[in-house]
């Protein structure tokens, strides 16, 4: 297994080197926090307020921010700080399972569509194709209009039907890229098994690009679905989340401001942190690039 | 190029059969009362209903149901909604709007993002180019509705600079929303003109180039500008039909009255028919300007050109 | 390392005798991981109507040294650190940019190795041709194009008339590279530096691209600079030679003085190397080891770990290029026993 170990020698190499270069990087190091944050907030969201965002009095309908309440009240009279710290489980959750999701799909039709090349590998990039076809946002309106009920994990469907068409071409270029190689070779020849090969040498190759990918799509998947939940076609109440929230605000934007700069920041906070995050992976992993 | 573009022809037919299959599997051929699904929660009188199954074909087998759907979509016929009025005549009747809202993000998009692709592309490091970097970050992380409203919020009301909503000032009605729709692309293209610049410059014809005597404004401007261009405009002649199906949002979000706003208000109004048929539309708009693209590309490139 | 590697007045007579003179002259790359030194002070000069061939392995600073005098280093990374390169006595690197611009194409032209990636993929070749009238002349497009279509006949390219609209891929190799004559030639250059011009072609397209420039060169007497690492290239084709290594000249001097009595032992190592039909049967000996790293040279001669005569001398001590016969230089401790060897 001598190659193996080389080439293991040097995927170290690489990591530590981007390592060193991703500590030296602002852009990462506050996107990891503020992720890090916005996971907190989405597990125990009772860290944050001790509020119930769901305690509400329309007397106090679309009040401004205040001391006793940071955000204000939304229309129903709800606390507003409450609903948006609240808001970022959605987000986050359909965030991962997209992209989760999709990182499984990619995993094992790539590795199918890049290993056996032939019929299987036509039949996975035609079928890809037709799922090219569809743009993100129309696909999922397409897709959600045929759910009776929109929770989150039917929004993750929708989208993730829609997303794991490019990890899969990446991981079949990894796939493809290594195959052949004298080292690929050489374990074979000393007896290791596709599926050996696969998952100790091809999948560890394909890592960098589809990590890069990985992060800046769950901030894309989370805008996405912020705004089917605007357009009504994502989540309903009772659920909360960003894109209901500026749905619902949208009606008063010149009078009450604050219910759309909230959930609105936010938001963008959160997108922001992934894509910078996957911005700063990139330039570390392929210093070229930048 | 002929023979690139029936390649070309030839591999879109699977993809409009595959997207015409999926869309019409999604909504007539799953389990379910398509009729319900469509109506939303809206009760709907017996009439009605039956003048839908009929009309959607929904008592024939599943496969007659798809041929007639698809020899309906090549006639035209996107559905109807529930006033009995065809989908197709709502979209023809709204299609001037969000054509003159994609035109104006496309111009706006091609404009800016070419000269800060640029700038960036030529001026690597300096401070111009980290600021490309950091703006066209910013841009693609702001969902385009939040800076719809962020926009016309400050622009509109505050400082009233713009119209908030309507057409009725013409061309300039159509600036700031076409803007808001532009971002996330013009966002794009500075990236990808920086990227593609910066590679063109590595290659040995820039070197004749400068070899020649060239100025160096020729040298970037003429010669490596032009090869990064393919990719650019390429780019951008495939985005139109983005940008009509992004209409939705910005429609929506600035009440233009283009078939993204009857989207938009469909949805609210649960007539499915019409959400379906227009985004079955928009899609398809979308293939074909994905073929266009496919088609520039081929003019833009003269190795594919005379292949 | 600060002391001259080169005698002074190696270029060979008074600024300003030979048409173009290189003097002394240093390049160096910055890198993230040190200095690489490309070339050292390099010295020879180019007489009107002559072939002087610049022959070394890849790597060994002849393609830099070429660049240089172009004016088309890529710097950063790379920087000239001393030298003159004298064009009919002007020292082209003191010159303002812009009148360095006007002498690129205008005096001094450039034919690349790969032609296909030289030429510009999305212009005709035509245009790419008539740019040189444009720009420097400002002659008209029509016009323009009517001289790039000659020059195209007059570098043999069959049909030229209706090719000048086609694009440089529709080209085979041999006819690209005519291309890149043609447009080297347009304005009728005192120097062509061609960088490998035969290299990526077949050996039959090699010889008629090798007669094509002699021929031209017959015609309107340029000087030519020659940069190969082919032997026979040289052989045919070259009036002098200077031999380069590790980013040096380690000798110079005439054709058939250098071919039939080298006076370094890697000259005399490289001929060898090649078989000769008047030594049928007798062993090749190819010199052991491979050309050290532009970025680790070896203190001393450069060439001592894989010199068959190096001593002590040689691993501490540079040896001069010094003139060991009439026109003739040598950069060996041992230059004269090598030379009666």
């Amino acid at each position: 297994m001598a190659p193996a170990a080389a080439v293991n020698v040097a995927q170290a190499g690489l990591w530590g080197d981007v390592g060193r270069q991703l500590r030296r990087s602002p852009q990462f190091l506050i996107g990891t926090a503020v992720i890090a944050v916005l996971a907190l907030m989405a597990l125990v969201p009772q860290l944050f307020t001790r509020i119930d965002p769901r305690q509400c009095d329309l007397a106090r309908s679309r009040r401004p921010p205040s001391a006793e309440a940071w955000f204000g009240y939304d229309v129903q009279g709800c606390d507003y700080y409450a609903n948006v710290i609240y808001g970022a489980r959605s987000s986050i959750s359909v965030g991962l399972i997209v992209v989760g999701g999709a990182l499984v799909i990619a995993l094992v039709l790539g590795a199918i569509a890049g290993f056996w090349p032939g019929w299987r590998d036509n039949v996975i990039a035609r079928v890809a194709d037709v799922f090219y076809g569809m743009p993100f946002i129309l696909g999922a309106i397409i897709i959600l209009y045929q759910f009776d009920e929109r929770g989150v994990l039917q929004v993750a469907l929708a989208l993730l039907l829609l997303t794991w068409m490019t990890p899969m071409r990446l991981v079949r270029a990894s796939v493809v890229a290594i195959r052949d190689s004298d080292y690929v070779q050489a374990a074979r020849a000393l007896g290791a098994t596709d599926l050996r090969i696969i998952t100790r040498h091809i999948l560890p190759n394909a890592l960098a690009p589809v990590l890069v990918y990985a992060t800046i799509t769950i901030g894309v998947v989370i805008s996405a679905e912020a705004t089917l939940s605007f357009l009504g076609v994502g989540l309903r109440l009772p659920a909360i989340s960003w894109g209901l929230m500026i749905g619902e605000a949208q009606n008063y934007v010149r009078t009450s401001l604050h219910l759309l700069l909230f959930p609105g920041a936010f938001l963008v906070v959160t997108v922001l942190s992934f894509i910078s995050v996957g911005d700063a992976l990139r330039d570390a992993l392929d210093p070229k690039m930048r | 190029m002929s023979r690139y573009i029936a390649r070309r022809l030839l591999l879109a037919i699977p993809v409009l059969i595959g997207a015409s299959f999926f869309i019409f599997f999604l909504v007539y051929a799953l389990p379910g009362d398509p009729v319900r699904a469509l109506a939303g929660d809206r009760p709907l009188a017996p009439g009605v209903i039956a003048e839908l199954r009929e009309r959607y074909n929904l008592d024939d087998p599943v496969f007659v149901q798809y041929l007639k759907y698809v020899g309906g979509l090549l006639q035209g016929d996107l559905g109807i909604d529930f006033s009995g009025r065809p989908v197709s005549e709502t979209i023809a009747q709204r299609i001037p709007v969000t054509a003159q809202l994609a035109l104006t993000a496309l111009v706006i998009e091609a404009v800016i993002g070419l000269i800060a692709g640029i700038v960036a592309g030529i001026r690597r490091g300096s401070y111009l180019d980290n600021l490309v970097l950091v703006s066209t970050t910013f841009l693609v992380s702001i969902p385009v509705f939040v800076l719809g409203f962020t926009l016309q919020y400050f622009l509109g009301v505050q400082i009233p600079l713009f119209p908030i909503s309507g057409t009725n000032e013409g061309l300039y009605s159509y600036l700031l929303p076409g803007f808001v729709l532009a971002t996330a692309s013009m966002a794009y293209v500075a990236r990808l003109l920086r990227t593609s610049l910066a590679e063109n410059l590595r290659n040995d014809y820039v070197r004749t180039a400068r070899a020649k005597g060239l100025p160096e404004r020729m040298v970037i401007g003429k010669h490596t500008l032009r090869n990064s261009l393919i990719a650019v405009v390429t780019f951008i002649g495939a985005d139109f039909g983005t940008l009509m199906g992004g209409a939705i949002v910005t429609e929506g979000v600035f009440n233009l009255p283009g078939v993204g706003r009857a989207v938009f208000d469909a949805v609210r109004s649960q007539e499915g028919t019409v959400v379906v048929g227009i985004t079955t539309f928009l899609i398809f708009v979308y293939i074909f300007f994905n073929l266009v693209a496919d088609v520039l590309y081929a003019a833009l490139d003269p190795r594919i050109r005379y292949e | 390392m600060n002391l001259p590697l080169t005698e002074p007045g190696a270029a060979d007579g008074a600024p300003g005798d030979h048409l173009l003179e290189v003097d002394g002259l240093s390049v160096e790359f910055r890198t993230d991981h040190g200095t690489v030194r490309a070339v050292r002070d390099v010295s020879w000069h180019l007489d009107k109507g002559e072939t002087l061939a610049i022959l070394g392995e890849s790597g060994s600073g002849k393609s830099v040294s070429a660049q240089a005098i172009m004016g088309i280093l890529d710097s950063p990374p790379a920087r000239i650190t001393s030298g003159e390169i004298r064009f009919n006595g002007t020292d082209l690197l003191t010159l303002p940019a812009e009148e360095q611009r006007a002498m690129r194409g205008e005096q001094v032209s450039m034919v690349f190795q790969d032609a296909l990636s030289a030429l510009n993929p999305v212009f005709t070749v035509g245009s790419q041709i008539a740019e040189m009238f444009r720009v420097h002349r400002g002659t008209s497009k029509k016009e323009a194009m009517d001289k790039a279509a000659e020059l195209m006949d007059r570098v043999r390219i069959p049909g030229a008339r209706n090719r000048v609209k086609d694009h440089p891929h529709q080209f085979s190799g041999g006819m690209r590279q005519r291309v890149m004559i043609a447009m080297a030639l347009a304005l009728d250059p005192a120097v062509i530096i061609a960088d490998e011009p035969t290299t990526a072609l077949d050996v039959t397209v090699q010889a008629q691209i090798i007669d094509l420039l002699l021929d031209l060169q017959r015609e309107n007497g340029m000087g030519i600079v020659l940069i190969t690492h082919d032997l026979g290239v040289v052989a045919e084709t070259a009036d002098r030679v200077g031999v380069m290594y590790a980013g040096r000249i380690v000798e110079t001097g005439s054709i058939e003085e250098v071919f039939s009595r080298p006076a370094h032992p890697y000259t005399a190592g490289l001929m060898n190397s090649i078989p000769r039909v008047d030594q049928i049967g007798s062993r090749l000996s190819p010199i052991v080891g491979s050309p050290p790293s532009l970025a680790a040279i070896p203190v001393g001669c450069a060439f001592h770990p894989r010199c068959p005569r190096a001593v002590d001398l040689c691993r501490s001590e540079d040896p001069r290029l010094v003139e060991v016969g009439p026109g003739r230089r040598s950069a060996c401790h041992f230059a004269k026993d090598v030379l009666d060897a």
